[in-house]
């Protein structure tokens, strides 16, 4: 018996491998067959404070997207578009780097209270 | 087309090289290896082979240097001797654990310290738990036979796995042989196209390697290598026998001498062997019941086979050239011994350590442990079962 | 120069997922250097163990948009300079048709300790191949021990400031001089607080004909201690102060990328660190007179080198 080198199932995502998975059903010496899979594993969750844009100020000039360590800056047409929450670590940087002051770093426990209020407001 | 020629076990395996001809080399001088790395830089030089040569700056960086060839999609090749595989050592895991089919040989030595250039066998069996294959060989012509061999072993779809070929230093490496090559281009159909089945340079699936493993996939993929060294069992011996017919020559994963009816039994690798097989048709001559098993892979260790070839023997003299310091004997006694010990059958094994830094093994040597093994046979006692052929006492 | 415009529409080739502590520095740095590749350029890139490879790599997971390969620590270079070997021989033979770009990332410790001797050998022997140290100056990925990185004066976990010996008492090895000495195509010092100069220095590394090195100043959060968010700040001053000028070294002719129009004392690179905070105690006076002088010292050595006038800034 031999493992499978190239695991039929990790075509689709990497998700498809998982920890209960015996010898054979793992890839061949740990190689991984999905470039840039880590995209589907979420470190949003680590943040404390997370960036909140403000349109109005935003001058477009990127410069958030050029410091994030997280590449959790989604630009469309040259332009900003929107944090990438799912793998933003909250880590301030795009908001220290900014020059027309565009993006506010809250807490994720004060947006949390803001949620709920909202809720009993409803 | 076969060529009877006379060659030195290290050109032997050059021309091995030139005829299989690598995409990549990476080596570093070491006696007694650094004549095949020569003679393949004059090949590179000369137009006679398409590899590039990659003359690194020590070993550690020929073997890494090697498996990012081979991650790559080429076949890389390096080669080394003793402190250059200690050196190498590190990376040598890795080169197994991530699969890689590189094929290097290794000209044995002893390893520092103190220092010393000749042969014995401490330098393999430093990587003997690495996860590498390795064949050895008892003369220049095996040494080529297994070079070539190796390279369709190492490559197999249910291996893909590192192969050393060892042959001793100086006594096969430097000495001039009688040996007979094939001709290229039936080396070059035996050995075929490379076809990796994962490779950096694919552009349509790049593939991330040498990723860090935790504890929920690590051991499941130590087990792969496991499962891989039980398949090379098989397909080291179909390979064998597939290289026999276009050579003649016959290999398995051991080499079983006069062993149908014997009594005594001696277990040697590489030129040691031929020593004994020497000895062996004397005492033969003489109307003793003896045979010669000379392991040709040591890992994976062939135990099955060995266990089946000494099943009707009474005593077993295991010659290691290495040592352990576990003052338990040597590396391949305590293999041998434990591939015996569910015969039941009550064969005495007894452990010689010989020609350490390259003493030679003499025949009287050889003859000696063919008495000693009588011995133990007519009184039934082993005592003293780890020895020092030769030693000073 | 492109503008970040053009650039935010580059193909990213290190996404988010990976698992580096927030804020960073590599990960500012990596996405940096493989932004400067087009679109329609491959590239494989090859780690040393430390930081970066363990956290883009976790198994099943890789954090990188192209081929990677990381062998062990001291080997990148020697590794990538083996994929870039094959790479020549399969063009050669003509069994390989793409183009392809090599670039291995080593931290500090991988790269002026551990693989200097593999880096030396990869940039003697030519290979056409961009090698980038990220340097947080200490072994950050085992704890925070001293590197050859780490300068002088640095609390580390091997060189505490103690009251007897006060932080690292060696100065740092001046790597991109000694990389400099291979006389390969290009060499370069520079740092993220001035992304144009990454970038134009990472097009020039793939793109001369040989070995490329680069060296990146990367903060390091945990290791240095110092407020996270304000990386970019702490960066400029280390390149105000002269602790991490900018320079490139082409074909063997150094130039300065960046001249401080006035005296910044190191201070102000130290003070926000709380790497250096025994510094600013009182009796450690001496230590700080030294690491100016250290300064002062790389400083004019730097402008010789680079045919200027050897004189500090006006203060």
């Amino acid at each position: 018996m031999t493992p499978s080198d190239k695991n039929l199932s990790q075509c689709c995502s990497s998700k498809c491998i998982s920890p209960d998975m015996n010898w054979k059903e793992l890839t061949k010496a740990g190689n991984i067959y999905t470039p840039g899979n880590a995209s589907t594993y979420e470190t949003g969750d680590w943040r404390t404070i997370r960036p909140v844009w403000d349109e109005e100020r935003c001058i477009h000039c990127l410069i958030c997207w050029r410091y994030c360590p997280d590449a959790s800056i989604i630009s469309t047409g040259g332009k900003f578009d929107s944090f990438d929450y799912k793998h933003c670590k909250g880590c301030g940087i795009c908001a220290n780097v900014c020059p027309a002051h565009a993006i506010e770093m809250i807490s994720e426990d004060e947006i949390e209270k803001q949620k709920e209020a909202q809720k009993d407001e409803e | 087309m076969k060529n009877k020629v006379a060659l030195t076990g290290n050109e032997a395996v050059a021309q091995a090289m030139r005829q299989i001809n690598p995409d990549v080399v990476a080596a570093y001088p070491i006696t007694p290896s650094t004549e095949v790395v020569q003679m393949f830089s004059s090949f590179v030089a000369n137009g006679k082979v398409d590899t590039e040569f990659v003359t690194v700056e020590s070993e550690h960086s020929a073997m890494s240097a090697t498996m990012g060839a081979s991650a790559a999609g080429a076949r890389a090749m390096t080669c080394t001797s003793s402190q250059g595989l200690a050196y190498m050592f590190e990376v040598v895991y890795i080169a197994a654990s991530m699969r890689l089919p590189i094929v290097f040989p290794v000209a044995n030595r002893a390893l520092s310290g103190p220092i010393n250039i000749h042969c014995d066998h401490s330098d393999a069996m430093g990587i003997k738990q690495a996860g590498v294959i390795q064949l050895f060989s008892e003369n220049a012509q095996e040494a080529y036979d297994n070079m070539i061999q190796a390279i369709r072993i190492a490559e197999h779809p249910d291996v893909q796995l590192p192969v050393s070929v060892n042959y001793d230093g100086f006594i096969t490496s430097h000495a001039l042989d009688v040996l007979e090559i094939l001709d290229d281009e039936t080396v070059k159909n035996f050995i075929g196209v490379y076809k990796p089945r994962e490779a950096l340079l694919n552009v349509n699936e790049p593939v991330s390697m040498g990723s860090f493993d935790m504890y929920d996939y690590y051991f499941e993929h130590k087990y792969q290598q496991v499962a891989a060294m039980e398949a090379a069992k098989r397909v080291i011996e179909e390979v064998g026998k597939e290289y026999a017919k276009i050579s003649g020559r016959n290999y398995g994963l051991v080499d079983a001498y006069k062993l149908d009816d014997a009594d005594m039994a001696v277990v040697v690798m590489n030129s040691a062997a031929g020593s004994s097989k020497g000895v062996c048709d004397e005492l033969r001559a003489k109307g003793l019941k003896v045979g010669v098993l000379k392991p040709r892979a040591f890992r994976p260790f062939p135990h099955e086979a060995i266990a089946d070839a000494l099943k009707g023997v009474k005593a077993v003299a295991v010659l290691d050239r290495a040592e352990t310091f576990s003052t338990l004997g040597g590396p391949m006694f305590a293999d041998v011994r434990n591939s015996l010990y569910d015969l039941k059958n009550d064969i005495k094994v007894v452990n010689y350590v010989y020609g350490l830094g390259g003493r030679d093994l003499r025949l009287e040597d050889v003859e000696q442990i063919y008495s000693d093994l009588d011995d133990i046979i007519k009184t039934g006692k082993v005592d003293n079962f780890v020895r020092y052929l030769g030693l000073r006492e | 120069m492109a503008t970040l415009k053009e650039l935010a529409q580059v193909e990213e080739r290190f996404v988010g997922g990976h698992r580096l502590c927030a804020g960073c520095g590599h990960g500012i740095s990596v996405r940096m250097v493989l932004n400067a590749l087009e679109n329609d350029e491959n590239v494989v890139v090859g780690c040393a163990t430390g930081c970066l490879e363990v956290a883009s790599t976790i198994y099943p997971y890789t954090a990188w948009n192209c081929s990677f390969i990381h062998n062990a620590f001291e080997n990148a270079a020697a590794t990538i300079s083996g994929v870039e070997a094959a790479y020549r021989s399969l063009k050669k033979q003509g069994k390989l048709k793409d183009d392809f770009k090599f670039v291995a990332f080593g931290g500090d410790g991988g790269t002026y300790d551990i693989g200097l001797q593999s880096l030396s050998g990869a940039m003697e022997r030519g290979h056409k191949m961009v090698y980038v140290c990220l340097d947080n100056g200490a072994y950050m990925n085992t704890g925070i021990q001293r590197s050859s990185a780490t300068p002088i004066g640095a609390d580390t976990t091997t060189s505490p400031a103690g009251k007897v010996i006060p932080g690292k008492q060696q100065p740092r090895k001046d790597l991109a001089a000694l990389i400099a000495a291979h006389n390969i195509p290009y060499v370069a010092q520079t740092a993220i607080s001035n992304w144009q100069d990454v970038h134009k220095k990472a097009k020039k590394a793939f793109e001369v004909d040989g070995p490329a090195f680069i060296n990146i100043l990367s903060p390091c959060p945990r290791g240095w201690r110092y407020n996270t968010p304000d990386i970019v700040d702490l960066v400029k001053k280390a390149v105000e102060t002269r602790f991490w000028p900018l320079y490139e070294v082409e074909d063997g002719k150094w130039k300065l990328n960046s001249k401080p129009k006035k005296y910044v004392s190191v201070e102000e690179f130290l003070k926000p660190q709380g790497r250096f905070k025994h510094v600013f105690a009182p009796g450690n006076e001496d230590l700080l007179k030294r690491i100016q002088e250290e300064v002062d010292k790389q400083w004019l050595a730097l402008l010789e080198r680079c045919g200027e006038e050897p004189e500090l800034p006006p203060r």
